[in-house]
This record gives C-alpha cells, sequence and structure tokens, in this order.
C-alpha cells in the first residue's frame, strides 16, 4: 500500500505560549506517514504531546511549524471556516466522552455531518441508518443519547464518524470511558472498519486496546519515541 | 446548509428546553400584547374625545365676551355677523342666551336643567341636534315671540319619566311653554351632558326668563367649511372689532383649534403609553438575550462537536440567530393574539380601539429584537474555538 498517505507529517513542531516568558513545546518534530488501510494506535503518558498530535491531525490545530498534509491536501494556514470543510469532508471523530448532541435521535446525530456537507434529507436518513446498521445499531435507530448504554453511544458515535465517508477515522481514547464489555464491543466494529480498508488514527494509553492495532507509534515529549508494527500483522 | 434545515436545528433547539424556552416567549408576549392593547386604549380614548368635540358641531366658532371685557353683544351683532358681503365665509349665525337657574315645572315634577337656550332655530344644525320626536321650532316662533321649547331627552327623563312630551307644556320660571320636539340623545361631550338641555327661542326666553338688559350670552357662527373656518374667524373678528371698537374686549374660539389641543393631549397620552409597553418589551427582549447567553454556555459541548464534525461559523451563528427569533417571532405571534383579545375588552372606561400599525409595529419590533438580542449570544457562539468548546464541563 504504497499509493498517497492519508497522512503525511513532516517535522511538525506546536508550541504553546503560556505567557510573555514560559513557552510549552508540546510537539518538537514529528514526522509520520500513515498510509490508507493504516490501523495506527498512538500511545504516550499524559503530556507526552498526545493529544495536541491528535488535534493537529484532527484539523482542530495547526502546526506551529512543520507541514502536515491529509490526503493530499496542505493543512497549513487554511481560514477557520475551510477547516471546518476539511473535518467534515475528510475525517470521522470518535471522541472519549461520545460526544453526541444530547436531545437528539441516534438517527440525527449519525446525520449531523451530512447536514453540514449540504446532503439532501433523504439521502442522509438513508446512509444514516446504514452507517447506523453497520455498527450494530440498527434497532435503535430512534433512541436519544440518554436512553443508550456507554458503548452503544460510542458505537452510535463511530457510525457518525464513518457516515461521510471520511478517508481517515480519528478516536480519541474511544474505550476511556467504556467497561470492558463495551471496549471489546466498540473494537470489534474498529477492528471491521479496518478490514473493510479504513485509515483508523487511534489514540490511547491502554496497551491491550493498542494491541489491536496494526502499528504502535510511542510518543515522549513532544517526540516518536517508537514506531512498530505488530506482528499479527505483519503477516 | 440550507434555511430549512437550519430552521429545522433551531426549532429542534427551541424544543428541547420547553419551560426555558416557554417563559422567555410568555415574557415577549406580555410585551407585544402590553403595545398593541396600551395603544389601542390611547387610541380608543382620543376616539371618544373626537366624537364628543365633533358632537359639539363641526366647523364652529364662538363668540364671547373677553373675560373683564364689557361688551354686549345683541341681536343687531349677529345679523351683521350673517351679512354676506362682509362675511362670505359665514353659513349660520345664531344669537345664544343662556339662562341660568331656571326652574321647570310639569304636573308635580320640578327639574332645573343644566342648560337653558335661547337661540334660533340654525343653531340646532350647527350643534348638530336631531330631532326625535317632533319638530324644531321656526323662524317664525322667533319671530312672533311664541312660548314654545325643544327639550333635551335627560330633562325628559325628569319631567315626564320618559313619556312623549310634545303637545304637554311646561312652566318655565312660571311661565308656561309649549313643548314641541325632543332631542335625539348625543350623549357627553366630555365635560357636560348634551341631553341636559332646554332651547327656546331666544325672543320668548328674553321675554320671560332673562330680560333684555344683559343683552346674548354669545354668538354662535358656523363656517361654510372646515377650510375656510380660519378666514370666517378673521371676518367675524374684524366686524365686531369694527362694531365694539375694541379688539380685546370680545374673543373668537375657533371649534378646531379645541379639536388640535385635545388631539395633541390625547396623542401625548398614546404615546406615553406605547413608550410604557415599549419598555415592558425591551425587557422581554433582554430576557430572549439572557436565556440565548445561558443557553449558548450551557451548550457550548454541543458546539464544539457541531464545528468538529463541519459546522462553519455561518451555521452555528445562524442556528443560534434562528433561535433567538423564532421564540421571539413566536412571542409576537401569541402577543398579538393576546393583544387583539385582549382590545375587545373595556379597559378603564375606554373601548380599545386597535390601531393596526401597533400590531405591524409590536410583531416587527419582537422580531427585530430577536435578532438583535440573538446576535451577541449567537456570535459567542460561532467564535468558539472547537478544542476549547470540547473540553468544556
Amino acid at each position: 500500500m504504497s499509493e498517497r498517505p492519508v497522512i503525511h507529517l513532516r517535522d511538525v513542531t506546536r508550541e504553546y505560549r503560556v505567557t510573555e516568558e514560559v513557552v510549552v513545546h508540546a510537539l518538537r518534530g514529528v514526522s509520520l506517514r500513515i498510509d490508507q488501510g493504516d490501523y495506527v494506535a498512538v500511545m504516550g503518558s499524559s503530556g507526552s504531546g498526545k493529544s495536541t498530535l491528535m488535534h493537529i491531525l484532527g484539523c482542530l490545530d495547526s502546526p506551529t511549524a512543520g507541514r502536515y498534509e491529509l490526503d493530499g491536501v496542505d493543512v497549513r494556514d487554511i481560514p477557520e471556516d475551510d477547516l471546518a470543510d476539511l473535518r467534515n469532508r475528510k475525517i470521522g471523530f470518535v471522541f472519549q466522552a461520545f460526544n453526541l448532541v444530547p436531545r437528539t435521535t441516534a438517527l440525527a446525530n449519525v446525520e449531523l455531518p451530512l447536514t453540514y456537507a449540504g446532503v439532501p434529507r433523504a439521502t442522509r436518513r438513508a446512509r444514516a441508518a446504514a452507517a447506523l446498521r453497520t455498527v450494530g445499531m440498527g434497532e435503535r435507530l430512534h433512541h436519544q443519547p440518554s436512553e443508550l448504554s456507554g458503548g452503544q453511544q460510542q458505537r452510535v458515535a463511530v457510525a457518525r464518524a464513518l457516515v461521510t465517508n471520511p478517508p481517515l477515522i480519528l478516536a480519541d481514547e474511544p474505550t476511556g470511558n467504556l467497561d470492558s464489555h463495551s471496549t471489546a464491543e466498540v473494537l470489534d466494529v474498529f477492528e471491521r472498519l479496518h478490514n473493510a480498508g479504513r485509515t483508523i488514527v487511534l489514540i490511547t494509553h491502554e496497551e491491550d486496546v493498542a494491541a489491536r492495532a496494526q502499528r504502535t507509534i510511542r510518543l515522549a515529549d513532544g517526540l516518536v519515541l517508537s514506531d512498530t508494527a505488530q506482528q499479527a500483522f505483519a503477516a | 446548509m440550507s434555511a430549512r434545515e437550519i430552521f429545522r436545528i433551531a426549532l429542534g433547539g427551541v424544543a428541547a428546553n420547553k419551560l426555558r424556552s416557554g417563559l422567555t416567549i410568555l415574557g415577549m408576549t406580555i410585551g407585544v400584547s402590553a403595545v398593541i392593547i396600551l395603544v389601542a386604549v390611547g387610541n380608543g380614548s382620543r376616539n371618544e374625545v373626537q366624537a364628543s368635540i365633533n358632537s359639539l358641531g363641526s366647523n364652529v366658532l364662538l363668540v364671547q365676551r373677553a373675560f373683564g371685557g364689557d361688551v354686549t353683544f345683541t341681536q343687531r351683532d349677529a345679523d351683521a355677523l350673517a351679512d354676506e358681503f362682509n362675511a362670505p365665509d359665514v353659513k349660520r349665525v345664531s344669537p345664544v342666551v343662556n339662562a341660568t337657574g331656571t326652574t321647570f315645572l310639569a304636573g308635580q315634577e320640578s327639574y332645573e336643567p343644566s342648560s337653558v337656550v335661547g337661540t334660533v332655530p340654525a343653531y340646532a344644525q350647527t350643534r348638530s341636534y336631531e330631532l326625535q320626536s317632533g319638530a324644531m321650532f321656526t323662524a317664525e316662533d322667533v319671530s312672533r315671540h311664541r312660548r314654545v321649547v325643544v327639550l333635551g331627552p335627560t330633562v325628559v327623563q325628569s319631567l315626564f319619566s320618559g313619556a312623549d312630551p310634545v303637545g304637554e307644556s311646561v312652566r318655565i320660571n312660571g311661565t308656561s311653554f309649549q313643548v314641541v320636539g325632543v332631542t335625539a340623545s348625543k350623549g357627553s361631550n366630555g365635560t357636560q351632558d348634551q341631553d341636559d338641555v332646554a332651547l327656546a327661542p331666544v325672543t320668548a326666553v328674553q321675554d320671560a326668563i332673562t330680560g333684555y338688559a344683559s343683552g346674548l350670552s354669545s354668538i354662535t357662527v358656523e363656517a361654510r367649511s372646515g377650510d375656510v373656518l380660519d378666514a370666517a374667524q378673521a371676518e367675524v373678528t374684524s366686524i365686531l372689532t369694527t362694531r365694539k371698537q375694541s379688539a380685546d374686549s370680545f374673543q373668537v374660539i375657533n371649534q378646531s383649534s379645541i379639536r388640535e389641543v385635545a388631539t395633541a393631549s390625547t396623542d401625548v397620552f398614546t404615546t406615553l403609553l406605547g413608550a410604557v409597553a415599549a419598555i415592558s418589551m425591551l425587557v422581554g427582549g433582554i430576557g430572549v438575550m439572557n436565556i440565548m447567553l445561558v443557553s449558548v454556555t450551557e451548550r457550548t459541548r454541543e458546539i464544539g462537536i457541531r464545528k468538529a464534525i463541519g459546522a462553519r461559523r455561518a451555521d452555528i451563528l445562524a442556528q443560534f440567530l434562528t433561535e433567538a427569533v423564532v421564540i421571539s417571532a413566536f412571542g409576537g405571534v401569541t402577543g398579538v393574539v393576546v393583544g387583539i383579545v385582549g382590545s375587545q375588552f373595556e379597559i378603564a372606561g375606554v373601548e380599545p380601539a386597535i390601531a393596526a400599525y401597533s400590531v405591524a409595529l409590536a410583531f416587527g419590533a419582537s422580531v427585530l429584537s430577536g435578532l438583535f438580542f440573538g446576535t451577541y449570544p449567537a456570535g459567542r457562539a460561532a467564535r468558539m474555538r472547537p478544542i476549547e468548546a470540547l473540553r468544556f464541563e
């Protein structure tokens, strides 16, 4: 798989100027290449820069220096509204806290990215329902988030992430708030998506979650510490 | 994103917290209905004042002795004002003698009308008196000093218990007068009951009641039309100045100037009521802003989610602005309904008259206030940075 990479980071740094004197170097020069169909886990202790990396990968934040190409688009100095469009088309987010819109049905939540993309209603509904069936939530289209368990909510969130058919699914600690049973459920969904050819970047601090990915990238102090392919996938 | 989608999302936001939206809508409803009802009350009271001024007779000038003046008006003065050459804009002239403190007696009943007027038939036309029974006395009655009288309904009620008195006779200060007519009811002109009146030939009144020494009490002049009222006033003033050789011993009061004063004062009244109501609308608008600010803060995370999955700033701005406008416009609609229904009832003795402009204005202002007071909260939502919004607890 050596087509054009989905993610290509070249010597990316990110600094936060806290006060006049204090500058925090969250990323000190990260280079990464993630190809289409990869299933990558990003690991690191808190303060290692993995949240910052995730924000940059997710186009929620931009690098101080270095280049980031997402699916062939150079993400640099892009106006906020264009970043919003980019996120809408290229990235499906899954968050630790599920982040579904409250008091809104599962179906409407999954429809949301398509709404912002301007997809007509009927098409939207069909695609959202299909995405929910993919994650095994076809029976609960009209449940509100408050009526769903954590694992179910996270599966709805995954459905929302993949409904726009984005080149990248970006999951930030997707199992952080889940019990082991729900964790297994959600990871099974990711595995199915990976097998279907999706590119997944999963940020976690749990070894057993990372172990199910194809490749693990470890960060420490804003730098890539190691980048290893799992043996199970090597074959 | 299409306007329909934005509207759908905004409606969802309004419906998500029904109690809170409902109370905000109520605030707006009160503001809008207050504007409509209070302006209607002001409008209604102006209509009443206008109607009572009109009932005095239109295009009327009143010639009176000035305060402290020492003139006496005679029938000749009245005749001089009726001169077509010197006063071409004068239509009718009625000499008026007011007999005060006269007692009317019919059988056992006695009554003292508040106004006993000795005049000529033209007076009834000038003052817009119509007859409900019998007829007005005639010019011949005047020239022949006939003792006839036309009574107002209030007088008839007191003396004859409401029975038709035409043909009966009443004793006025001891002199017998024959009743020839009864005026139709005109109601009050705001200061006095215009039905509590008796009209008789000026000659008969002077013969039997007042005598000739004091002359006429006043002269009522009717101009040909409202447009020439000022010209008629100038003619009357000029004729009398010549005849009395004095310009400040008498005064000519213009009916339209009374109306202008009355209209101006009721307009001030209406404006004041409207202003009070507008303040309550302003309070309603601030309520919308308050609720939107709370809502934006409370839904920071939702805003973060929406932005993360591709909402542009304009989408978020439109969503919250539409929510504010939906709330205020809904309040506007219910306010219009409440205002129109409320204006059907008599309020503080006034029959409210809904002013169409106030309905349009109040509804328009409610929508605009939603737009105005929604802009800041919606702008705040739109400016949020997605990372921070997502982290918000």
